[in-house]
């Protein structure tokens, strides 16, 4: 009798366990054909209405097709590319998701989880539309694989006008020579920290302003596609510049993020900031209006790009409707629709600049008339590992300074990952 | 071979789904992190093949920078002073209340209540306070002394490239140094009040009570929190996270991990995992023998 109860408590136990885990199995995987799954981590701000923008664009070019929202909020994107990454591996793949363009793709390509869509490129005129230097970087063995949606530039200084006219700067400098000689004045002047950082990514992106002057464009993109060697005379030099450029910079770099160093440049902490153009939209939401931008000095008509940009994944199960949402963002009003609201500006040449605030028009006008270069700090110029090894670098070279070191950990790194296609 | 069945069938059969679960979730995602430790899969693009123990041989002698050595030394410093301030802490606060205060229930309260607050949390509040600007930019602990004229204690807390990772144990230590001393005063408590009065007919001092009647009868639970103390260090991740971000400066293991994973080296992360585990194994193992040995003779 007691086994014969004991017995029973355990069967039903065990049962309702096992149906329990059984009921969570099942999911919902119907796939209607006329569904666009669009795979993102705009999940809120200005990008969440970029998105919004681009979505009522959709609606109109592509009746007939229904915009599915598959963000995944969190974590600058880190979440949703774990999330992307396990869904490739298992073959079930959005109709079409976000990626930085460039480098930052070469995985996928590799992979053979995304399709080539060079031939789509002419019938949707884009090869004509974007200009040379962005299809140079976005070709991959004689094949492009994303549509950007937007550019961002990266090479840019920002100032506090009235620090540095105050210290009696009244040229911007040009050269990196002329801008050692303002950040002397303004040291002298009692900043003691005149251009403001925060931690290893942030340094990064100065360490390749700084190569992009002394190597030159087509060089410093040499870099990242293996011409250029890492153990070069030049690449010492630009070390040791920017050597000499932490110098005048804030000893609590590592402790800081970007948005600490621009509230440096702000308070008047600092005159000078080197960050991407988002800083625009973020300076203008803060309220602050005295800043002054130009291109990093020595940078000349550089245009480091980085941009957002959408993939057609193999066995995506609506590639008609996946098309015609990369049409979509390739188009001049899917651009207009997106960045007008995000604060970036489109990868198109032809667009009325007026449509935009005061600093994306200069750089539309610089996007047309400047050589492009991708970056590192930013995934356009590398893959995810080699960006994380060089990210290391930085933050190494933040505490020991010892120049060497950085050289050969970069070299290092790019030969642990460029060889690897 | 029935009736045996009949004494432990029903046990066996009650606790087999948590077996069951237990042994797909936890040892069998074990050996199939071993399985990707030994593999090239270093992208998004899979693997291609089983290469030994190539990759725990390369965190040890051809990783960029010596970065995985770099994250074993912080961890060990870190280690080291979190174990040893909170011993010290919550011995000395153990002792004090063991002592007899006032109010022992307020400052056994007041002392244990940090370990209620997640090392997120706290790590956000640390992060303020040991804010490494000085003088005119100094901002938490540093303008409190700026602002008292003890301008001198200003430090650059865990942003010093040497000694940085003790900085970022004094969050650990304010949090956990209460637990220990209610570990330790349960072991006060623990020993039976004959004892101390056999001390006194015979006549000790009290410094003799402790250092030969007391202190002896402490090294169990002295044990019991060097191991919980040391596996919790070594797993450290959100506090370091919280106080300082992902970055080379204050870098352990178990940030490493998260850095290779989110940049798809999957095999990497996986042999720093595996080493982790083995790290955690080594300080856990034995003492659960020890325990369960020392259960058996009681």
């Amino acid at each position: 009798m007691g086994f014969s109860r004991r017995a029973a408590v355990a069967v039903v136990g065990v049962a309702a366990l096992l149906s329990a885990t059984a009921c969570s199995g099942s999911d919902d995987g119907g796939s209607d054909a006329k569904k666009v799954e669009v795979f993102t981590w705009w999940a809120d701000g200005g990008e969440k209405a970029g998105l919004d923008g681009l979505v009522g664009q959709f609606t109109t070019d592509c009746a007939g097709q229904t915009f599915e929202n598959g963000a995944v909020a969190g974590g600058a994107g880190a979440n949703a590319k774990q999330v992307l990454a396990s869904r490739l591996q298992t073959g079930a793949p959005p109709d079409t998701f976000q990626a930085h363009a460039g480098a930052e793709l070469l995985d996928y390509i590799n992979a053979g989880q995304i399709e080539d869509i060079s031939a789509d490129y002419e019938g949707w005129g884009l090869k004509t539309a974007f200009p040379a230097g962005l299809i140079e970087n976005l070709t991959v063995d004689g094949k492009i694989y994303s549509v950007p949606a937007n550019i961002h530039r990266a090479n840019v200084l920002w100032s506090n006008k009235k620090v540095v006219t105050d210290a009696g700067i009244t040229t911007a400098p040009a050269s990196l020579a002329e801008f050692f000689t303002a950040l002397d004045t303004l040291k002298a002047k009692g900043v003691a920290a005149p251009l403001a950082i925060g931690k290893d990514w942030t340094q990064l992106m100065l360490f390749e302003t700084v190569l992009i002057s002394n190597l030159g464009a087509e060089k410093f993109t040499g870099l990242w596609n293996g011409t250029t060697p890492w153990d070069g005379a030049d690449v010492t030099k630009s070390i040791d510049d920017f050597k000499k450029l932490l110098t005048y910079t804030n000893t609590d770099r590592d402790a800081l993020d970007w948005t600490d160093a621009e509230k440096m440049v702000m308070d008047g902490k600092a005159a000078y900031q080197l960050m991407g153009d988002w800083e625009a939209a973020d300076l203008d939401t803060k309220g602050f209006k005295d800043y002054g931008y130009q291109p990093f000095p020595g940078n000349g008509t550089t245009f480091q790009w980085l941009a957002d940009s959408f993939v057609l994944p193999k066995g995506a199960a609506n590639v008609e409707g996946t098309k015609c949402w990369l049409k979509t963002v390739g188009s001049a009003a899917g651009q207009k629709a997106f960045n007008t609201k995000k604060g970036s500006i489109p990868a198109r040449t032809d667009v009325t600049a007026t449509d935009y605030p005061a600093y994306q028009q200069t750089a539309i006008a610089d996007w047309k008339s400047s050589t492009q270069v991708p970056s590192c700090a930013h995934g356009s110029a590398c893959s995810q590992g080699w960006q994380g090894a060089a990210n290391s670098a930085l933050g190494a070279f933040s505490t020991s300074q010892d120049g060497a070191a950085l050289q050969k950990a970069l070299a290092a790194a790019a030969t642990q990952f460029a060889a690897k296609k | 071979m029935r009736r045996r069945l009949r004494h432990w069938g029903p046990g066996l059969l009650l606790i087999s789904p948590s077996l069951v679960v237990l042994a797909v979730f936890v040892y069998g995602l074990i050996a199939w992190t071993i399985k990707v430790s030994m593999s090239d899969e270093h992208n998004a693009r899979g693997s291609k093949g089983f290469v030994g123990f190539d990759n725990y041989v390369n965190l040890f002698t051809n990783d960029i920078n010596d970065r995985f050595l770099h994250s074993l030394g912080n961890l060990g410093v870190f280690t080291l002073v979190f174990m040893v301030g909170t011993l010290l802490m919550g011995l000395l606060w153990a002792f004090l209340l063991e002592r007899g205060v006032r109010a022992e229930g307020f400052f056994r309260t007041v002392y244990l209540f940090p370990m209620a607050v997640s090392f997120v949390a706290s790590g956000v509040v640390w992060r303020w306070l040991m804010n490494p600007g000085k003088d005119a930019n100094a901002g938490g602990l540093n303008a409190v002394f700026e602002g008292f004229g003890l301008g001198f204690l200003q430090n650059t807390w865990w942003t010093d490239p040497d000694w940085g990772m003790a900085a970022m144990a004094l969050p650990a230590i304010w949090q956990l140094s209460g637990y220990v001393m209610a570990l330790f005063l349960a072991g006060f408590r623990g020993i039976p009040a004959e004892l101390r009065e056999a001390a006194a007919v015979d006549g000790v001092s009290t410094f003799q009570l402790y250092r030969y009647v007391i202190f002896p009868q402490l090294t169990p639970v002295a044990l019991s929190a060097l191991i919980i103390i040391g596996h919790m260090s070594m797993k450290m991740f959100d506090l370091i996270m919280s106080v300082s971000g992902a970055q080379w400066l204050t870098e352990v293991p178990a940030v490493y991990v998260w850095q290779t994973l989110l940049t798809s080296d999957y095999a990497k992360s996986a042999a720093i995992s595996v080493i982790l585990l083995v790290l955690v194994a080594i300080v856990i193992v034995p003492y659960l023998i020890w325990t369960s040995r020392t259960e058996k003779r009681s």
